[in-house]
Formats: structure tokens, C-alpha cells, sequence
């Protein structure tokens, strides 16, 4: 039975892993990076809220994974469309290099 | 040590590491395929957490789908040129580290100075993964943002294709 690890653990590692996600969003320049450091911060989230599920003996909370795997594809789309559109423009995807909105 | 530690040592130091070197590799397809398998680390412990729908969810939707798109980004921009790579290491790197690390602590002391107590899953854990309860709760009671979700996608489908076409608008 898979039953001996404590809720615990898996609150430390969900936030060990949301803050790698955080430094990647915080440090680095490149777009498509950063994006990937959303998704790596959304699936910290999804793992507490599967660990919180299955400690409590509820459903909700997986089926709240499943909406943000929803959201995240939709995010997903739509971010590297812009991505795509601001390199088109720009010819490059590094974020300090795209300044026209920063007073 | 029995199996449940050891395999939650393996993916937990796996999912880990395939973050950090996510986040630390300069070439975005190294971070790509790295993500990939940090996914695939997260499906294991959602394993280990009896999510079985969850799990089977997240190689489908995020190893798959999500990621053939990144990389697929990714080559569409052919960003091959190693010099085009560097990142400057500014002083904004260590500061955001160190706020990020600040963060951490805090988040981890939160959860030391209150632990949940929580030391065994709940019996019920083995039942409610499986795709007949979770396809029951979402028809049933969650279907209204089930719907909605629905539409979420159309919008952004329709948005992506716009914002992605070739000249929308001459000169806009």
C-alpha cells in the first residue's frame, strides 16, 4: 500500500517546485522560458491540490486539476501566438529587449 | 525503507532536478525536453497519490499536447545561433534568486510551524481517482464550469489563430 508518506511532503515539494518556477519566471529573459516556468509553478499548484484530494477523500480537487490543465492549454495557445506575433514584429523573444510598454 | 518512500524519493528528486534544469538551460529545447520529463515525473507522483485519471491526463495533455506546441514554437523561431543564446548575467538574477529563496523559506517555515497532521490518505483515496468517479462529479455537479471551460477553449483557439495570422491588417 502506498499509503506512508505524509501530506507533508508533498506541501514541501509542491513548494520547492512552485519557487524553481519562480526563479525561472524572475531570472531568465527568454520568452519561451519563462513560459515554460508558468507551467512548471501551475503544475506545483496541480500537486497540491491532488495531494489535498486524495488526503481529505475528496474528488474536487481533481477535478480542479482538470480545469487548470484547461486553462493552462488555453494559456498555452495563446501565449505562444503572441510570442510568435511579437517575434514577427521584433525579430527577437527576449523580454528586456521588448520595452515599448515600459514607462 | 519500503516502496511507497522509495518511489516517492525517485520522483520527487527527479521532478526537482528536471526543474532546475528547466530553468538553467540555455537552450530552449534542452529546457523543452527536460519539462518533458518533469511531467512525467509529476504523473508518477500523482500515482503514488492514487490520481490515476489525473496522471494519464497530465502525459496526454502536457508531455503531449502542450509541449509539441512549445517545441514546435521553437522551431518555428529558429533560434539556433548560439551567440543569440546568452543570457547576460546581470544583477538581477542573484536578486531574484535571493527574493525567490526568501520565498521559499517562508512558504516551508509556513508549513513546519502548522503541519497538517494529515500521515495516512483517506481510504476513500483508492476509489476517487478513477475516471467513473471523476467523470461522475464532473458531469453532475461540476457542469456548469465544465461549459464553461468548453467556451474558454473555443476562445482561445479563435484568439491564437488571430493573433498568430500573417498580416491581419496592413500597416496596423
Amino acid at each position: 500500500m502506498l499509503q506512508s508518506i505524509p501530506l507533508d511532503w508533498y506541501l514541501i515539494l509542491s513548494a520547492v517546485l512552485f519557487v524553481i518556477g519562480v526563479i525561472g519566471v524572475i531570472t531568465r529573459r527568454n520568452a519561451i522560458i519563462i513560459f515554460m516556468s508558468i507551467e512548471l509553478m501551475l503544475n506545483a499548484v496541480n500537486l497540491t491540490m491532488v495531494s489535498f484530494s486524495s488526503f481529505l477523500g475528496d474528488v474536487s480537487g481533481q477535478i480542479f486539476v482538470f480545469f487548470i490543465m484547461a486553462v493552462a492549454a488555453a494559456e498555452a495557445a495563446v501565449g505562444l501566438a503572441i510570442v510568435l506575433a511579437l517575434f514577427r514584429k521584433r525579430q527577437t523573444i527576449y523580454v528586456d529587449e521588448v520595452n515599448i510598454m515600459k514607462w | 525503507m519500503n516502496l511507497d518512500v522509495i518511489l516517492f524519493a525517485i520522483f520527487a528528486i527527479g521532478a526537482v532536478a528536471s526543474a532546475i534544469f528547466t530553468v538553467t538551460r540555455k537552450n530552449p529545447v534542452a529546457a523543452a525536453m527536460s519539462l518533458i520529463g518533469h511531467f512525467f515525473m509529476l504523473a508518477g507522483l500523482y500515482l503514488t497519490l492514487h490520481a490515476q485519471f489525473v496522471a494519464v491526463v497530465q502525459v496526454l495533455v502536457y508531455a503531449g499536447a502542450i509541449m509539441v506546441l512549445v517545441v514546435f514554437v521553437i522551431m518555428l523561431l529558429n533560434l539556433g545561433n548560439e551567440q543569440q543564446l546568452t543570457e547576460r548575467i546581470s544583477m538581477r538574477t542573484t536578486l531574484g534568486t535571493l527574493m525567490a529563496a526568501l520565498f521559499a523559506v517562508q512558504i516551508i517555515t509556513g508549513l513546519m510551524a502548522r503541519p497538517t497532521g494529515l500521515h495516512q490518505q483517506s481510504a476513500a483515496a483508492a476509489t476517487i481517482g478513477t475516471t467513473a468517479s471523476i467523470g461522475n462529479a464532473l458531469f453532475t455537479t461540476y457542469i456548469f464550469p465544465f461549459e464553461a471551460v468548453s467556451i474558454l477553449l473555443l476562445a482561445a483557439l479563435i484568439g491564437a489563430v488571430v493573433l498568430a495570422k500573417r498580416h491581419l491588417q496592413e500597416g496596423a
